[in-house]
């Protein structure tokens, strides 16, 4: 497709204070181009979220994000541990975290819904011990 | 359409970068040797006021001969104002200074803070509120709201600020003590605050301000000064009836500690206050109630108009309160709190009206910041490398407006130039043969 915007970002996993960077770049991307502010909150939550997760639980990866005026869609990508459960990482308050990250206000169970719950589609493939993909749809509706 | 008080001395400014580097929403350029605001940006906070180190950056306010306008003046007092003078301590003599200069009255906008607080903590303990919930008090960090954060203009609480209240009081007592009508009473609001002025001429959020003009505090501070030591005991009239709740709204954390909820947080100075809207808008804030933002640090006694060093006046205003009680005298019978014009998002940071536009400005935009050195340093006009790529798709720039962009061009011409000297000293021989 010619008429996307292709924006690609890594997601440093070392330096805990870093994550939220993309998404907040994303963020201001988004409002450069003039998207309605709601979708613009969509994404950034669900992105934040999605960056978190892969400091907190895979050291980090690649996000790539791609725009165009009637969807934004957002593939995160790590060489994580994988989730052996999906579903019941999709389930409120489940959460893996350690006590570590839960001392800095994380790990509450909440990422995945939360992600699920501001986005239009969201698709995860992942394998045990190779890592996880996360693509996120947000569709931009016109008013 | 957009109106606001920060303006420019011309002939002052020197074109040199340190309100560019400072200002929150980059409304500032430098063009042809000069500052120039982008008025559309700009939300009055008064960093630029602040940094200016040759007093170019100003803000429009009343002079005094607004008062010959009006038959009954009433001074309309910040509670910033006491703490500027060392004897802050004493309310009544302080009150009773702006009598001898002019005033027909006085009234203190601390009142409005009480009537302000007991209405937030009613609506926050109702549950309808979104949450955090953030202050409306300050209308630099207000406009930021509507120009930079549209997703939180719904979590501020609709009221209007402690100095819009108080003057509808104020107007009301006039009117009772005086029998004049409303266009003979002018009520005039002494300001620390550079954003207050731009409230009264065009508010985002009030159709139409009560208040009829601002004199800056600095603007009245030597004639205050001068009054304050003439007074007689005996002409010390008693006008002080605010308690310490309203007054300490002056001082950042005041008005948070007032609202009465316990998950609260106090920001103040514009740069710590976009930080943390920018973490209420990623959904940060979980665990926060009720947010008090103010654009100045130290809150309004670190006002871009006040005279006094916001340390030493928080000072004088936590001990003036000592001898007060906390709320004082109830007002409110009969006035609307809330706002009569809904705030509404004012874009300014999208490239197009047209989002297939603005993608293709935004892939030139990063093109133009690959090539720029990221250096900041603000010679170009534009606050940093990024804003310049931003300025050039704009079409408000050029890539040479660089100093460093520029310097490779002149090489590059040079280089050229000694090539062709070399070629015209050592023409190629022609071909004897």
């Amino acid at each position: 497709m010619d008429n996307t915007l292709d924006l690609h970002f890594t997601v440093d996993g070392s330096d805990f204070t870093l994550a939220g960077e993309t998404s907040s770049k994303v963020k201001k991307t988004l409002n450069q181009l003039g998207f309605n502010p709601a979708v613009v909150r969509r994404v950034a939550i669900a992105m934040y979220e999605g960056e978190i997760n892969m400091v907190i639980h895979a050291n980090g990866g690649t996000i790539d994000v791609q725009i165009s005026p009637e969807r934004i869609v957002a593939y995160l990508r790590d060489t994580g541990p994988g989730i052996p459960d999906v579903e019941k990482a999709m389930q409120e308050g489940y959460s893996t975290a350690t006590n570590k990250v839960r001392e800095l206000g994380f790990g509450a169970g909440m990422g995945l819904p939360n992600m699920k719950k501001y986005t239009d589609e969201m698709e995860i493939e992942t394998t045990v011990g190779e890592g996880t993909t996360v693509k996120l749809v947000i569709n931009v509706q016109q008013a | 359409m957009y109106w606001h008080s920060v303006t420019l001395d011309r002939d002052a400014c020197k074109g040199c970068t340190n309100c560019l580097k400072h200002c929150p929403t980059q409304a500032i350029r430098i063009q042809n040797g000069k500052a120039k605001i982008l008025k559309e940006r700009c939300i009055d906070c008064g960093e630029c006021i602040r940094v200016c180190p040759y007093h170019a950056k100003k803000a429009v306010t009343d002079g005094f001969e607004i008062l010959d306008r009006f038959r009954h003046k009433v001074a309309l007092v910040a509670p910033t104002y006491c703490s500027q003078f060392s004897k802050a301590e004493n309310i009544d003599l302080m009150l009773t200074a702006l009598k001898k200069i002019g005033f027909d009255d006085v009234f203190e906008v601390a009142r409005g803070a009480e009537a302000a607080s007991r209405k937030t903590r009613e609506l926050l303990e109702s549950g309808e509120l979104l949450k955090p919930t953030i202050s409306s008090a300050c209308p630099a960090v207000v406009k930021l709201i509507a120009v930079r954060f549209p997703n939180l203009i719904n979590n501020i609480i609709p009221l209007r600020s402690p100095m819009e209240l108080a003057a509808e009081q104020a107007r009301r007592e006039a009117r009772e003590k005086t029998g004049l009508k409303d266009e003979e009473i002018g009520i005039i609001f002494i300001s620390p605050c550079a954003a207050k002025a731009t409230e009264i001429k065009s508010s985002l959020t009030v159709q139409q301000s009560q208040v009829d003009g601002a004199i800056s505090i600095k603007d009245a501070y030597l004639k205050i000064a001068h009054e304050i030591n003439k007074i007689p005991e005996a002409e010390i009239e008693h006008l002080s009836v605010s308690g310490r709740e309203g007054i300490l709204w002056a001082t950042s954390g005041g008005e948070a500690a007032a609202s009465g909820v316990e998950r609260q947080v106090a920001v103040d100075g514009i740069h710590n206050v976009i930080k943390l809207l920018e973490d209420i808008e990623d959904g940060k804030l979980n665990d926060i109630d009720y947010v008090e933002a103010l654009a100045c640090t130290g809150g309004c006694v670190g006002g871009p108009l006040a005279a006094e060093n916001n340390f030493v006046a928080e000072s004088r205003l936590k001990r003036l309160c000592k001898g007060l009680p906390y709320e004082g005298a109830p007002q409110d019978g009969g006035i609307d709190p809330f706002w009569d014009r809904p705030l509404v998002y004012r874009p300014v940071m999208n490239l197009d009206q047209d989002i297939q536009k603005a993608m293709l400005k935004i892939v030139q935009l990063e093109e133009i910041y690959e090539r720029l050195p990221k250096l900041d340093c603000g010679s170009c006009g534009s606050p940093t490398c990024r804003a310049l790529a931003e300025d050039i798709v704009r079409g408000y720039a050029q890539e040479t407006d660089c100093i460093f962009k520029l310097r490779e061009r002149i090489t590059e011409l040079a280089r050229g130039m000694i090539d062709l000297d070399a070629a015209i000293k050592n023409p190629a021989k022609p071909d004897e043969e």
